[in-house]
C-alpha cells in the first residue's frame, strides 16, 4: 500500500471522529459512505485500486485547495464590487475560473512555455518520460508537453473562433427575430428546427465529408450547426424583453429596431447570453475534439489534443496513461467553464431553489 | 364580546427573516397576535407589509428562503416553533386550513377538484370517501356552487376563477378546521365575482363557528369580513381594534392617512362646446385579436384639457381600445381621429408628431422603465429624439421635468429605476411622457399597483399637471374610487362594447344602464354593514346571477 | 378530445414535413461537391472520358431532382444504392450494423434511463443537502467528459489493468446473448455514464421546477405527508417532462454512439458512418445520416406527443 493510501484512511478516521464530536448527521454519512466506496474497491481490485482512489482523493483535495486560495486572491485583488461577489462564490466556481485562466496563459503564451516545437522531433517514439521530455515523447518522438501546450492555443483556439461565429449569427437573427417579429420570425424559427434536426456530429461529417477537412470548413460548418441553438435562446430572452412596457414605449416613440436592441434589449440580457456562450463554448469544443478524435479536425502536424488521443491510442493497451492526459485536458477545460456557468445561472436564477 | 371566550392562536414576538441572497435580513420584527375561537382577524397592510408570512406562521410554515428566528406561536397549546416536523403536518389541513390567492394555481391540474376536496379527511381517518364526497357536495351547495352535485366532478381548468375561489373554500372546509387562513383569496377577481366570495366565505364562517385570519391589502374588504382589524407596515404592528372602532375613530396617524385617501375628489369641469373639435376621437372602432373579436363598434370623444374615464371589468375591451388609439394593434374597422385628422392605423405608419402627440403612462411602472438605463436617459431621450435637444440645453430639460413631478434632479438625474420606489417610478413614466409635449395621454391603470397614499400622490400630480399644461387624459381603470377623483366624463365598457357613455356626475346618478349599476354597486366600501345591506338589498338568490354557469 | 387528436396529427404532420426536408438537405449537400461526384471519386488521375464514363454509370447525366426522388424511393424500401468504393449493396452493409447500434443503444438505455429517474428524483428531493453538492458536481464532470475521453479510463481501469472485461467490443452473430451483453459492456458503460448525468440533471430540475408550484405548497398546507406529495401531487404532472427527458437523452446517445463505438472497435453503424467519411464513400455516408437524422427525429416527435398525451388540460378540455 502506498503512504498516499494510509494517509487516506487517517483522513477519513479523522472524518469520521470530528464529525461524531460534532453531530454533524451529513458530515457523518458523507464520510461513511466514501469508505464503505473504499472497501469496495479495495475488495474488488486490490491493494492497486485503493491507491488509485487514495490518488484521486488527493487530487481531488489539491484542487479545492487551490480553488480556495484563488478565491482568496481574487478577493484580495479585486475592487469591492468584485471582491463581494467572489466571497458568495462556491469553490467550483472558484476552481473553473482558475482552470480558464490557466488555460488562457498556457493558448497566449504557448512558445514561450513549451520547451520545444509543436512538430519539432526530438526524442524516440513513445519515449518514456525524462528530464529534458516531462510528459514523454509521442509516437514520431515529438515532446507531449510542449504538443500540449500548443494545443491549447489550436484547439481552444479553433473552437473559439467557431463560438465566436455561431454566436454573432444566432444572436444577431435571434434579437432580430424578436424585434421584427412576423414572417422573418417563423422563417427564421423554422430554419432552426430544421438544422436542430440532425445531429450535430452526424451533420458535421456530412458537411466534411463533402468539403474536405481544412480549417475554414470546420469554423463555418461547427458555426452553422451551433447558432441556432443560440438563436432559439436569444429569441427566447429577448422575446421576455420585448414585450415589457417599456420596450412598447420606445417603439411607440418611433424608435427603430437597431435602437431596441442596442439601448432597450442587450444591457437586459447580458447575464444570460453570456451564460449561453460558456455553454455553447463547451458543445464547440467537444464537437471539435471529437471530430478531431475521428481523424476529421486539425490536421497534423499542428498540435490538436482531440488527434493527440487518436495518435496514441494503441498506448493505451500497454496499461500508460499517455494518450488519457490530452483528453483530460479537453474535460478539464469543459468541466471548468461548466462550473462558471452554472455558478451564474444560479446567481441569475436568484431564490429558484430555495430550501425545502 | 370575543375576549370572554377561549384564546385558539397566541403569537408572541414572532420575527421572520427573509433570505436576499446574500444574507438573513429581519422581514417580521416582533409582531403578537391573539386569536379567539370564532373570532375573525383582519390582517391588512400595504405591499412588503408581511401579511402574508404572518399568515403562513400561523400553520408553523416558512415559506422557501424565510425562516422563522424567534417568538412563539402557540395553536390550542401546542408551539409551532418548537413542534415536531410531524406534528404540525397532522395540524394542517385538519386544525388550521389555508385559502390561496390564487386558486386557479393551487388546485393540482391533473386531479378532478372533488378528489383534493375529499384527500385531507379521508387521509385523517374523519369520513369514509363516500360521507366526504357528500359533505363536499352539500358544502358546494351552501357555498352556492351551480350544480353542487357534479361541479366537483370536473378539473379545475373547468370551472371558472370564483367558482373555483369558492370551491377552494369548500375545501379548506372539509375537516370542519378551527382556523382558516385565507390569503388575499379575492384579489385576482373582478368585483361583480369577488361579491359572491365574500359573501360566501362570510356565511360558512359564521355557519360553522370558525376562526380566521383574513389578509388583504383592500380596507373595504376588510371592513366586511373582519371582528378585529390589526394593520402592519413593514414587519410590525402599528395599529389593532375591533372593526366598527378601526373605521369611525382610528388612533394612530399612519392609520389615518390610509383611511384619508379616500378624500381625494375633484370637481368636474364644464362640457366642452359642440363646436369644438375633440382631441383624439375614437370613431366606430371595431378590433380582434386573430379570429376572436374583442371589440365591437366602441365610439367617444376626448376634449382637450378633460379626463375620460374607461371602466370596465377584465376582458372588457378597455385596454385594447388603448391599443388601438396608439396603433399597436389597427382595427379591423372604424378610425381613430386627432384633432379631426384620421391617423394611420399602424403606429409604423405615423409621422413622429403623430407619435409624439399621444404618450402612455403603464400600470407597472417596474416593466414600464428599462432597469439599465438612467433617469436622465429614460426622461432625455423622447426630448432628444423629438425635439432635438443636446448637451446642456437637453440637461437643463430633463432637470426641469424632475422638478415638475416633483422628483429632486440633483438626486435622480443619475439613479436606476430599481433604486426607486414604486411611487417614485411612476412619477418618471409621467416625466417620460410629458418629456414629448404630448397633448394626449393615456393612463393605463396608473394607480392599480401602488399603494393607496402613494396612488393619491400620482392622483394630486395628474390632475395638476392637466391645469398646468392643458392636458387631455384618457384614463383606464376598473377603480370606480379613481373615477370619482379624477374623471370629466365616463365610458363604461362590457365585453367589448360600450354600454353607458356621459358626464361623471350623470353617471353616478341613477338611473343606470343595469351592469353599470352591477358595477358601481359591487365595488366595497367602508361601512361594515355595506356586505349586508347590498345581499339584502339584491336577494341572496340573485348573488350567483353575475357569473354564469359554464 | 377531437383537439387532442387534432394536436397529435399536427405534430406528427410536421415530424415527417421536417424528415422530409432533412433528406432533401443530405441529398442535395452532395450537388454542391465541387466539381461532380463522378470527379471526386476518380480524382486526379481521372480523364475526360472516364469522367464521362462514370457519370454515365452514376446516373448524373440526369436532372437532380429526379435522382433525389429515386433515391427516398429506395430508402423506403431499403435500398440505398451501391457503395463507391467496393461497390457493394449500401443495404445489406448497413442493415447487420444498425442492428447492432440498436443493441447497444437499447443495452445503455435499459440501465440508464431508470437509474438516471431515480437518482434525479432522489437528489431533487434532497436538494441543497451535501448529496446534492456532490451530484451536481460529478454529474456536471461527466457531461463535460469527451465520450472517448470516458471510454479509455474504463479501458485502462477495468479492462487492461484489471483484464475483467474485453476492450474490443467485436461482435459476430453466433454469439450467445450473455456473451455479447459482456463484450458490449465497457461500451454500453460508457454511453451510460455520459447519458445518466444529462437525464439526471433534467429530471432534477423538472422535479424541483414542479415542486415550487403553488398546488404543492397547497398540498403541504393541507397536511400531505411528503411521500404522497411527490406520488400522487408531483409525479401526476411530472410525465410530460420526464418523457421529454428520456426521449432527448435517447436522441443524444445517437451523436454519442458513434465516437464510442470508435474506441470500442463496435461493428456498428457509427463506425462505418466515420470510415465512409475518411474514404468519401457519398452513398453510405448519405445513408447512414438519413438513419440517424431519422431516429433523431423520430425520437423527437415521440416526446412532444408523450407531452401532449399526458397533459391534464388536454386530456381533460372545457
Amino acid at each position: 500500500m502506498s503512504i498516499l493510501s494510509y494517509v487516506f484512511i487517517a483522513v477519513l478516521a479523522l472524518g469520521l471522529g470530528y464529525s461524531l464530536v460534532r453531530r454533524d448527521r451529513e458530515l457523518t454519512i458523507t464520510v461513511v459512505v466514501v469508505a464503505l466506496l473504499a472497501a469496495l474497491f479495495y475488495l474488488l481490485g486490490g491493494v492497486g485500486s485503493l491507491n488509485v482512489l487514495s490518488i484521486a482523493a488527493a487530487v481531488l483535495m489539491g484542487a479545492a485547495i487551490a480553488a480556495y486560495a484563488f478565491r482568496f486572491l481574487l478577493i484580495a485583488v479585486l475592487p469591492q464590487g468584485g471582491a463581494q461577489v467572489m466571497r458568495t462564490a462556491p469553490l467550483t466556481a472558484a476552481f473553473g475560473m482558475l482552470v480558464i485562466l490557466i488555460y488562457a496563459i498556457a493558448g497566449l503564451f504557448a512558445p514561450l512555455i513549451a520547451p520545444y516545437g509543436e512538430a519539432e522531433v526530438v526524442g524516440s517514439a513513445f519515449a518514456m518520460a525524462d528530464d529534458q521530455m516531462i510528459l514523454g515523447a509521442d509516437q514520431l518522438g515529438r515532446d507531449l508537453f510542449s504538443r500540449l501546450i500548443y494545443g491549447a492555443r489550436n484547439t481552444v483556439g479553433l473552437a473559439l473562433m467557431a463560438t465566436v461565429l455561431a454566436f454573432i449569427a444566432g444572436a444577431i437573427a435571434g434579437l432580430l427575430a424578436a424585434v421584427k417579429g412576423g414572417w422573418f420570425d417563423q422563417v427564421m424559427g423554422r430554419l432552426a428546427d430544421v438544422i436542430m434536426s440532425i445531429p450535430s456530429l452526424i451533420f458535421a461529417l456530412l458537411i466534411l465529408s463533402i468539403f474536405g477537412t481544412n480549417l475554414g470548413v470546420i469554423v463555418v460548418t461547427v458555426a452553422v450547426i451551433y447558432s441556432p441553438r443560440v438563436f432559439r435562446l436569444t429569441r427566447a430572452v429577448a422575446g421576455n424583453i420585448v414585450v415589457m412596457d417599456y420596450v412598447e414605449a420606445a417603439k411607440l416613440r418611433g424608435e427603430g429596431d437597431w435602437y431596441l436592441i442596442r439601448r432597450e434589449i442587450l444591457p437586459n440580457s447580458t447575464a444570460p447570453l453570456v451564460a449561453e456562450f460558456g455553454l455553447e463554448f463547451c458543445f464547440v469544443f467537444l464537437l471539435i475534439a471529437g471530430l478531431s478524435f475521428l481523424g476529421l479536425g486539425i490536421q497534423p502536424p499542428t498540435a490538436d489534443w482531440g488527434s493527440m488521443v487518436r495518435e496514441n491510442a494503441t498506448l493505451i493497451s500497454f496499461g500508460v496513461v499517455t494518450p488519457l492526459i490530452p483528453a483530460a485536458a479537453i474535460a478539464l477545460l469543459t468541466v471548468a467553464i461548466n462550473f462558471v456557468v452554472d455558478w451564474m445561472l444560479y446567481r441569475s436564477s436568484g431564490l429558484k431553489e430555495g430550501q425545502g | 364580546m370575543s375576549d370572554a371566550r377561549e384564546v385558539l392562536l397566541e403569537i408572541r414576538d414572532l420575527r421572520i427573516d427573509g433570505y436576499t441572497g446574500e444574507e438573513w435580513q429581519p422581514i417580521i420584527k416582533g409582531v403578537d397576535l391573539t386569536l379567539h375561537k370564532g373570532e375573525v382577524l383582519g390582517l391588512i397592510g400595504e405591499s412588503g407589509a408581511g401579511k402574508s408570512t404572518i399568515g403562513a406562521a400561523s400553520m408553523g410554515f416558512a415559506r422557501d428562503g424565510t425562516r422563522i428566528s424567534g417568538g412563539s406561536i402557540v395553536f390550542d397549546g401546542l408551539d409551532l416553533t418548537t413542534a415536531g416536523r410531524e406534528e404540525k403536518r397532522k395540524l394542517r389541513g385538519k386544525r388550521i386550513a389555508y385559502v390561496a390567492q390564487s386558486a386557479a394555481a393551487s388546485f393540482n391540474p391533473a386531479h378532478k377538484i372533488i378528489d383534493q376536496h375529499t384527500e385531507a379527511p379521508v387521509m385523517y381517518g374523519l369520513q369514509s370517501r363516500a360521507e366526504a364526497e357528500a359533505d363536499a357536495m352539500a358544502l358546494y351547495e351552501q357555498l352556492r356552487l351551480p350544480n353542487p352535485d357534479e361541479i366537483g366532478f370536473r378539473y379545475p381548468h373547468q370551472v371558472s376563477g370564483g367558482q373555483l375561489q369558492r370551491a377552494m373554500t369548500a375545501m379548506a372546509m372539509a375537516c370542519r378546521p378551527d382556523l382558516i387562513i385565507f390569503d388575499e383569496p379575492t384579489t385576482a377577481l373582478d368585483v361583480t365575482t369577488q361579491i359572491e366570495v365574500l359573501a360566501a366565505i362570510r356565511e360558512i364562517v359564521e355557519r360553522f363557528d370558525t376562526a380566521a385570519i383574513y389578509i388583504t391589502h383592500d380596507l373595504a374588504v376588510v371592513a366586511q369580513m373582519a371582528d378585529t382589524i390589526k394593520v402592519l407596515l413593514k414587519g410590525e404592528e402599528v395599529d389593532e381594534a375591533p372593526t366598527r372602532e378601526m373605521l369611525t375613530d382610528p388612533k394612530q396617524d399612519y392609520t389615518k392617512s390610509l383611511w384619508a385617501v379616500r378624500s381625494f375628489k375633484r370637481q368636474q369641469k364644464p362640457l366642452a362646446g359642440p363646436d369644438e373639435v375633440p382631441v383624439v376621437s375614437v370613431r366606430g372602432v371595431s378590433a380582434a385579436y386573430g379570429k376572436v373579436k374583442v371589440l365591437e363598434d366602441v365610439s367617444f370623444d376626448i376634449h382637450r384639457g378633460r379626463t375620460v374615464a374607461v371602466v370596465g371589468e377584465s376582458g372588457s375591451g378597455k385596454s385594447t381600445t388603448a391599443r388601438c388609439i396608439t396603433g399597436l394593434l389597427p382595427p379591423t374597422r372604424g378610425e381613430i381621429l386627432f384633432e379631426g385628422q384620421a391617423l394611420p392605423p399602424r403606429y409604423t405608419d405615423r409621422t413622429k408628431d403623430q407619435l409624439r402627440h399621444a404618450q402612455m403612462i403603464y400600470q407597472m411602472a417596474d416593466t414600464a422603465l428599462n432597469p439599465k438605463i438612467r433617469i436622465s436617459e429614460i426622461i432625455g431621450r423622447p426630448a432628444q429624439f423629438y425635439s432635438g435637444l443636446s448637451g446642456a440645453a437637453l440637461r437643463k430639460r430633463v432637470e426641469e421635468l424632475l422638478e415638475l413631478i416633483e422628483l429632486d434632479p440633483a438626486e435622480f438625474y443619475d439613479r436606476l429605476p430599481p433604486e426607486l420606489s414604486g411611487g417614485q417610478k411612476q412619477r418618471i413614466g409621467i416625466a417620460r411622457a410629458l418629456a414629448a409635449e404630448p397633448a394626449f395621454i393615456i393612463c393605463d391603470e396608473v394607480t392599480s399597483a401602488l399603494d393607496q397614499l402613494v396612488a393619491e400622490g400620482i392622483l394630486k400630480l395628474l390632475d395638476r399637471l392637466q391645469k398646468e399644461l392643458d392636458l387631455s387624459y384618457m384614463f383606464i381603470t376598473h377603480d370606480l374610487a379613481t373615477v370619482r377623483a379624477i374623471a370629466d366624463e365616463v365610458v363604461v365598457m362590457q365585453n367589448g362594447r360600450v354600454v353607458e357613455h356621459g358626464p361623471k356626475d350623470e353617471m353616478f346618478r341613477p338611473p343606470h344602464h343595469p351592469y353599470t349599476d352591477l358595477l358601481l354597486s359591487s365595488v366595497p366600501e367602508m361601512d361594515p354593514d355595506w356586505l349586508t345591506h347590498l345581499l339584502d338589498a339584491r336577494g341572496v338568490d340573485n348573488v350567483g346571477s353575475a357569473e354564469t354557469a359554464l | 378530445m377531437a383537439k387532442l387528436l387534432r394536436l397529435v396529427a399536427t405534430r406528427l404532420g410536421l415530424g415527417l414535413l421536417t424528415l422530409l426536408v432533412v433528406s432533401v438537405l443530405i441529398f442535395f449537400a452532395v450537388e454542391l461537391l465541387p466539381g461532380d461526384l463522378a470527379e471526386a471519386v476518380l480524382g486526379q488521375a481521372a480523364t475526360e472520358e472516364t469522367v464521362e464514363a462514370m457519370r454515365r454509370q452514376l446516373g448524373l447525366d440526369r436532372p437532380a431532382p429526379v435522382r433525389y426522388l429515386e433515391w427516398l424511393g429506395g430508402a423506403l424500401r431499403g435500398d440505398f444504392g451501391t457503395s463507391l468504393i467496393s461497390g457493394a449493396p449500401v443495404g445489406e452493409a448497413i442493415a447487420t450494423r444498425f442492428a447492432n447500434t440498436l443493441f447497444l443503444a437499447a443495452y445503455a438505455a435499459v440501465i440508464a434511463v431508470p437509474l438516471a429517474i431515480l437518482l434525479g428524483v432522489l437528489v431533487a428531493l434532497l436538494r441543497n443537502s451535501i448529496f446534492d453538492r456532490v451530484a451536481n458536481v460529478a454529474t456536471l464532470t461527466s457531461i463535460s467528459s469527451p465520450e472517448f475521453f470516458v471510454g479509455y479510463i474504463l479501458i485502462l481501469f477495468l479492462s487492461i489493468r484489471t483484464g475483467w472485461f474485453p476492450s474490443n467490443a467485436s461482435l459476430s452473430g453466433d454469439m450467445s446473448l450473455t456473451d455479447q451483453l459482456y463484450r458490449a459492456f465497457l461500451s454500453a458503460l460508457t454511453l451510460v455514464l455520459v447519458v445518466t448525468a444529462h437525464m439526471m440533471r433534467m429530471t432534477r430540475a423538472a422535479i424541483i421546477n414542479l415542486l415550487a408550484s403553488p398546488y404543492i405548497e397547497m398540498a403541504r398546507l393541507k397536511g400531505v405527508p411528503p411521500w404522497r406529495r411527490i406520488v400522487r401531487h408531483a409525479l401526476p404532472n411530472a410525465w410530460a417532462p420526464i418523457i421529454n427527458v428520456v426521449a432527448l437523452n435517447l436522441a443524444y446517445l445517437i451523436t454519442g454512439v458513434v465516437l464510442v463505438e470508435v474506441v470500442f472497435v463496435y461493428p456498428g453503424i457509427g463506425q462505418l458512418l466515420v470510415d465512409a467519411v475518411a474514404k468519401r464513400d457519398f452513398p453510405i455516408v448519405q445513408a447512414c445520416c438519413l438513419i440517424f437524422a431519422a431516429t433523431f427525429i423520430l425520437l423527437n416527435l415521440a416526446a412532444d406527443v408523450g407531452a401532449i398525451l399526458t397533459n391534464p388540460r388536454l386530456r381533460h378540455p372545457k
